[in-house]
C-alpha cells in the first residue's frame, strides 16, 4: 500500500472516530455516552500505565492513588463555594479552600501537576527498588494516600466524598485529551527519550553503559506517568459527579492493568483498543451478576461473576500469551491488508 | 496508662503479631525459593477461616475435627495454586509471574463473593477460645495467649523441618541456587509444591486463628492481612524464616502499641505498615536479619 492511501485511510477514520463522538454526544442516550466516554478515559488511564509498565519497564501499582489525587484536587477547584457548604456539613472546610473557584482547564493542568508532584517527591527514593518491591511500595503508597484522604475531614470530607461536582466532563472535553495522550505518547515513544526509556526497559545496565541516566529516564517517566494518571482521575471525577474515597482502591489499578496486559504491554493501539473492549465488556457482562437463566435451572443474583471472568481471562492471557493482543508492535494499515501474514 | 492497661494492650498485641507472623512466613518461604511474592497468600488465608467455618456450620463437625480438615483441604489448595499459576511461568519475566498472582488473587476474591456470598458472616467461636481469663487485675480472653502458644509451636516444627530434615535441606538448597540443587537430584518441583503446601497450612492456621479473634468472615478480608504480612517479611529480611517472626511482631506490637498510646491516630491505623514498608526499603532493603544482595551483570 502506497503512502498515499494509508494517509488518505488514516483521515478518513479520524473523521468517522470524530462523526462518532458527535453522534454519541447528540442522538444516544445517558447510559451509552457514559460507556463510551468511560471508554476514553480507560484510555488515557491505560496509556500513563503503559508508559511505565510498557515502554520503561517499571512496575508500578499506584495509579489508584495518583488518580485520587487527581480528582480531590481538581473536584476541590472547579466546586463552587455553596456547593462546599453543603457538601462538608460534619466539619467546615479549610478556609484557604472554601472560596476557590476556578475554570476547569486550569484545574485540570493543577490536579495533574499535583500528582506529578506527588510522584516525584515519592520518585525518588522508591524508584531505586526493583520490580516486585516497586509495586508493593507503589501499591502502598496509593493506601496511605487512600487513607490520608479518608482521614483529613476539613479539606477532602472524609469518607462521605464529595458530590455534585459540576458535569465538566463532556464528551468532546474527554475525548480531545484522549486522542492529546494518544498523540503525546506517540511522539514521546518515537523521541530520543523514548529510546533511552526502551533502552532502560531491555537492559538497565546496558542502558548505562551506554551513558544513560538512569534515574533520570525512571523518574522523568514516573512524574509524567503520573501527571496524565491525574488528570484522568479528575476526568473520571467530574464524569460521575461524585467522589468517595472507596472507589480509589487497589481494584482500580487492577482494572487498568487488566487493559494494559490485554492490550499488550509496550503497545499504544493495543491499549487503546482494550480499553474500548473492557469497558463495553465490562458494561455488556453486567447480566452475569444479575439472575442468570441456564435453561435448566435459574440462579439467583451472583454478584462478583463478572469479575471472575475478567480475572480468569486476565490469568488466560498471561499465562498462554503474554505479548497481549498487539505485543509490542503498533496497529498499521500494513497489518489489515496482509491480514495476519507478517 | 496504668499498668495492667498496658499489659492488656500487650497481649493483644501479641496475638496480633503472632499472626502476622505465620502469615509472613508463608511469603518468606516462596519469596526464598521462588523470588516470588505470593499476591494470593492473603486469599489462600482467607478461604482456611471459610473452610472452616462452612465444616462447622453445615457439616456439623467437632470443631478440632473441622479445623484440621480446613488446614489440610487449604494447603492442597495452595498446592494446586502453584500448579496452576506460576509453575506455567516460572522462566518467564518476573513481571509476568507477578500479574499473574495478582491475577490469581482477584480471582479467589471474587469467586469466593459468588460462591460464600459477599456479606459478612459470623464465625461461632467454640467456648474454649472464648473464656475469659483473670491474671490478677488483668484479664484477657483465652484466645488471645492461645494463639502465641500455637504460633511458637507451629514455629519449632517448622524450623524443625527446615532445618533438620532431608526434605528442609532440599528447600534450603533451592533457596540457595534452584539450578544446582536440580543438578544435585533435587525434585525441584516437589520441593516447591511442598514449600507451597507448608506456606498454604501456616497461613490457613492463621486464618482460622483470625477469625476466633476476629469473628467475622468477609471475601475480602485477607487483603489488608495479606499486604501487612508481606510488609512483616520484608521488614525482617524476606527470605528468612526467623526474619518473618521478628517483622511480623515488630509490626503486631507497633500497630497496637500506637494506637493504644495515640487514639486519635487510630484512623491511620492501615497506613502505619506502609509507612514501615517504605522506610525499610529505603533505609535497610535487605531488612532486618536479611543478606544484602549484590546485583550481578
Amino acid at each position: 500500500m502506497n503512502k498515499q492511501a494509508k494517509l488518505a485511510l488514516t483521515i478518513v477514520s479520524c473523521l468517522a472516530i470524530a462523526g462518532i463522538i458527535f453522534s454519541m454526544d447528540n442522538f444516544f442516550g445517558n447510559f451509552t455516552v457514559r460507556v463510551f466516554n468511560l471508554c476514553a478515559i480507560y484510555i488515557i488511564l491505560a496509556l500513563s500505565m503503559n508508559l511505565l509498565n510498557g515502554f520503561t519497564g517499571l512496575f508500578s501499582l499506584g495509579h489508584a492513588g495518583f488518580m485520587a489525587i487527581g480528582a480531590y484536587v481538581c473536584a476541590l477547584l472547579t466546586m463552587s463555594p455553596a456547593q462546599k457548604t453543603l457538601n462538608f456539613f460534619l466539619a467546615p472546610i479549610v478556609p484557604w479552600l472554601a472560596n476557590v473557584q476556578l475554570p476547569f482547564i486550569p484545574a485540570l493542568i493543577i490536579a495533574g501537576s499535583v500528582a506529578a508532584l506527588f510522584a516525584w517527591v515519592i520518585g525518588t527514593p522508591v524508584l531505586r527498588l526493583r520490580d516486585d518491591y516497586l509495586a508493593i511500595a507503589t501499591l502502598g503508597f496509593a493506601e496511605i494516600i487512600r487513607v490520608l484522604i479518608t482521614n483529613m475531614q476539613t479539606v477532602t470530607n472524609g469518607a462521605l466524598g464529595l458530590k455534585g461536582l459540576p458535569k465538566y466532563s463532556t464528551t468532546w472535553v474527554i475525548w480531545s485529551i484522549a486522542a492529546l495522550t494518544v498523540v503525546f505518547m506517540y511522539s514521546l515513544v518515537h523521541s530520543a527519550f523514548g529510546r533511552s526509556l526502551k533502552a532502560v526497559r531491555d537492559n538497565e545496565i546496558a542502558a548505562e553503559a551506554m551513558g544513560i541516566d538512569v534515574a533520570h529516564v525512571k523518574i522523568v517517566s514516573f512524574v509524567v506517568s503520573s501527571f496524565i494518571a491525574g488528570v484522568g482521575g479528575a476526568l473520571l471525577g467530574h464524569l460521575m459527579t461524585t467522589i468517595d474515597p472507596k472507589m480509589f482502591i487497589f481494584g482500580l489499578t487492577y482494572n487498568i492493568l487488566l487493559i494494559v496486559v490485554l492490550g499488550g504491554n509496550g503497545s499504544i493501539t493495543g491499549s487503546v483498543i482494550a480499553s474500548i473492549v473492557v469497558t463495553v465488556l465490562m458494561e455488556l457482562l453486567r447480566f452475569l451478576d444479575g439472575p442468570l437463566n441456564l435453561i435448566f435451572f435459574t440462579t439467583e443474583g451472583l454478584p462478583g461473576l463478572r469479575m471472575v471472568v475478567f480475572s480468569l481471562l486476565l490469568m488466560i492471557v498471561v499465562i498462554y500469551r503474554q505479548k497481549g493482543l498487539m505485543g509490542t508492535r503498533e496497529f498499521s494499515w500494513d497489518m489489515i491488508v496482509k491480514g495476519g501474514k507478517r | 496508662m496504668t499498668f495492667p492497661l498496658f499489659l492488656q494492650h500487650l497481649t493483644n498485641a501479641l496475638s496480633l503479631g503472632s499472626l502476622y507472623a505465620l502469615i509472613a512466613i508463608g511469603y518468606t518461604m516462596v519469596y526464598g525459593i521462588l523470588r516470588l511474592i505470593n499476591f494470593a497468600h492473603g486469599d489462600v488465608f482467607m478461604l482456611g477461616a471459610y473452610f472452616a467455618f462452612y465444616l462447622i456450620t453445615l457439616l456439623l463437625l467437632p470443631w478440632w475435627v473441622a479445623f484440621l480438615v480446613a488446614i489440610a483441604f487449604t494447603a492442597m489448595l495452595g498446592i494446586g495454586l502453584e500448579r496452576v499459576a506460576y509453575k506455567p511461568l516460572r522462566d518467564s519475566p518476573k513481571i509476568s509471574i507477578m500479574i499473574s498472582a495478582i491475577g490469581a488473587s482477584f480471582l479467589i476474591e471474587n469467586l469466593a463473593t459468588v460462591v460464600f456470598g459477599g456479606r459478612p458472616k459470623g464465625f461461632t467461636v467454640p467456648d474454649v477460645f472464648s473464656q475469659v481469663l483473670h491474671f490478677g487485675s488483668v484479664s484477657v480472653v483465652s484466645i488471645s495467649v492461645i494463639i502465641p502458644i500455637f504460633t511458637f509451636a507451629l514455629l519449632a516444627l517448622l524450623l524443625w523441618i527446615v532445618n533438620k530434615t532431608k526434605t528442609g535441606m532440599a528447600m534450603r538448597a533451592v533457596s540457595t541456587d534452584l539450578d544446582a540443587a536440580r543438578l544435585q537430584a533435587i525434585d525441584v518441583n516437589r520441593i516447591v509444591s511442598f514449600t507451597f503446601g507448608l506456606g498454604s497450612l501456616l497461613a490457613a492456621f492463621g486464618g482460622i486463628l483470625w477469625a476466633l479473634k476476629y469473628p467475622q468472615l468477609n471475601p475480602t478480608m485477607g487483603i489488608m492481612p495479606g499486604l501487612k504480612c508481606f510488609i512483616a517479611a520484608v521488614l525482617g529480611g524476606i527470605g528468612n524464616i526467623m526474619g518473618a517472626v521478628l517483622g511480623g511482631f515488630l509490626l503486631g506490637i507497633l500497630e497496637i502499641m500506637i494506637i493504644a498510646f495515640l487514639p486519635e491516630l487510630s484512623g491511620y491505623r492501615d497506613a502505619f505498615a506502609f509507612i514501615v514498608l517504605i522506610l525499610v526499603l529505603l533505609l535497610k532493603p535487605s531488612g532486618l536479619l536479611g543478606k544484602n544482595q549484590v546485583e550481578k551483570v
